[in-house]
């Protein structure tokens, strides 16, 4: 039976991912494209060779964005949801909203914001081709560590709580987080590749929609999943007084 | 008169019951691994290392890849 829990939640956690991502499409498509198009003009102004298109940019604009923005938030609403289930209960005196919304601000901290705040977004133009070796390595070990650091952090808040109290434990707890992704900040490698002429204004545009794409794909996945976890968990009406009865449908 | 008697109410927060490990483990395996793959070829194919050939996928994904904040190329 609790196995089927799991399952249901997993299930929910994919829809809202998939919703969450149509979300941050609209977001994607309205804010972010705009700073791609500017980039790419200034890539074909300044460079010599031109490469022939595999995908034209109206598809890479639309379906292409699609896709990706899509499959990224079923993936990591898929993922959200198996750490929501152990997360449930676990964590504190949350309910199942409560414990959605806290871990999607939490995933959106330590999946998003801790690799952005050193390896921020790059439109196109700005990179070099020859590192991207070794930006990728640095990316994906520094989404890495801001999990498994704010797992462990989340470890260490619940291990002091009883001698500490909770708040103390917590506020410790996030002291540690800061510290811990503050010694991977200044000892791994900077990475610099904007082009000279780069506009600092299209560059600081274009990583705010990044930024606000993650916020609207965490927000949005951790209000929805929070609701559909709610009425699994508590097939009751949750505002008292509304007189309907929804059957439990188990 | 009569004392009141503190009684459990429907208001009091109560902990969710926590979903043991071992009925989370099989799924987060399995589900763990595949999303892990779908972020992989939204990420990372054809950028720093391929599976497939050519540069399709990485064409195809190319602005989810900049504004999702991937390094692209």
């Amino acid at each position: 039976m609790n196995s089927t829990t799991v399952r249901n939640l997993l299930v929910r956690g994919m829809l809202a991912g998939l919703a969450a991502g149509v979300l941050a499409l609209v977001v994607a498509y309205f804010l972010g494209e705009p700073s791609v198009d500017n980039a790419i003009s200034f890539e074909d102004a300044h460079s010599h060779e031109h490469e022939m298109e595999v995908v034209s940019r109206s598809l890479q604009s639309t379906a292409g964005l699609a896709t990706g923005v899509l499959v990224y938030g079923v993936a990591f609403g898929g993922i959200a949801a198996l750490a929501f289930c152990v997360a449930l209960g676990r964590v504190g005196r949350f309910g199942p909203r409560a414990t959605a919304l806290l871990l999607s601000g939490c995933a959106l901290l330590a999946v998003y914001v801790v690799p952005f705040l050193k390896y921020p977004a790059n439109p196109p133009s700005v990179g070099d081709p020859d590192t991207i070796g070794k930006r990728t390595t640095l990316y994906f070990l520094m989404m890495l560590l801001g999990v498994l650091l704010a797992v462990a952090a989340t470890i260490l808040g619940k291990r002091l709580a009883p001698t500490l109290g909770t708040w103390y434990a917590t506020v410790l707890a996030v002291a540690a987080f800061a510290v811990a992704i503050g010694l991977a900040y200044a000892f791994l490698p900077a990475v610099n590749e904007v082009p000279k002429d780069f506009p600092a204004t299209l560059l600081w545009r274009f990583r705010l929609s990044a930024l606000a794409i993650q916020a609207v794909l965490w927000g949005g996945f951790g209000l929805l999943f929070g609701e559909l976890a709610e009425r699994q968990l508590n097939p009751k009406p949750a505002t008292a007084g509304s007189g309907r009865r929804v059957p439990a449908t188990h | 008169m009569a004392q009141t008697v503190a009684q459990p109410t429907a208001t009091t927060p109560a902990v969710p019951a926590t979903l043991p490990l071992k009925a989370i483990a099989p799924w987060a395996v399995f589900f763990g691994i595949l999303m892990l793959v779908l972020l992989y070829f939204v990420g990372a194919e054809q950028g720093a290392t391929s599976v497939f050939n050519g540069t399709d996928v990485h064409e195809w994904v190319h602005d989810a890849r900049h504004l999702l904040g991937f390094p692209c190329h």
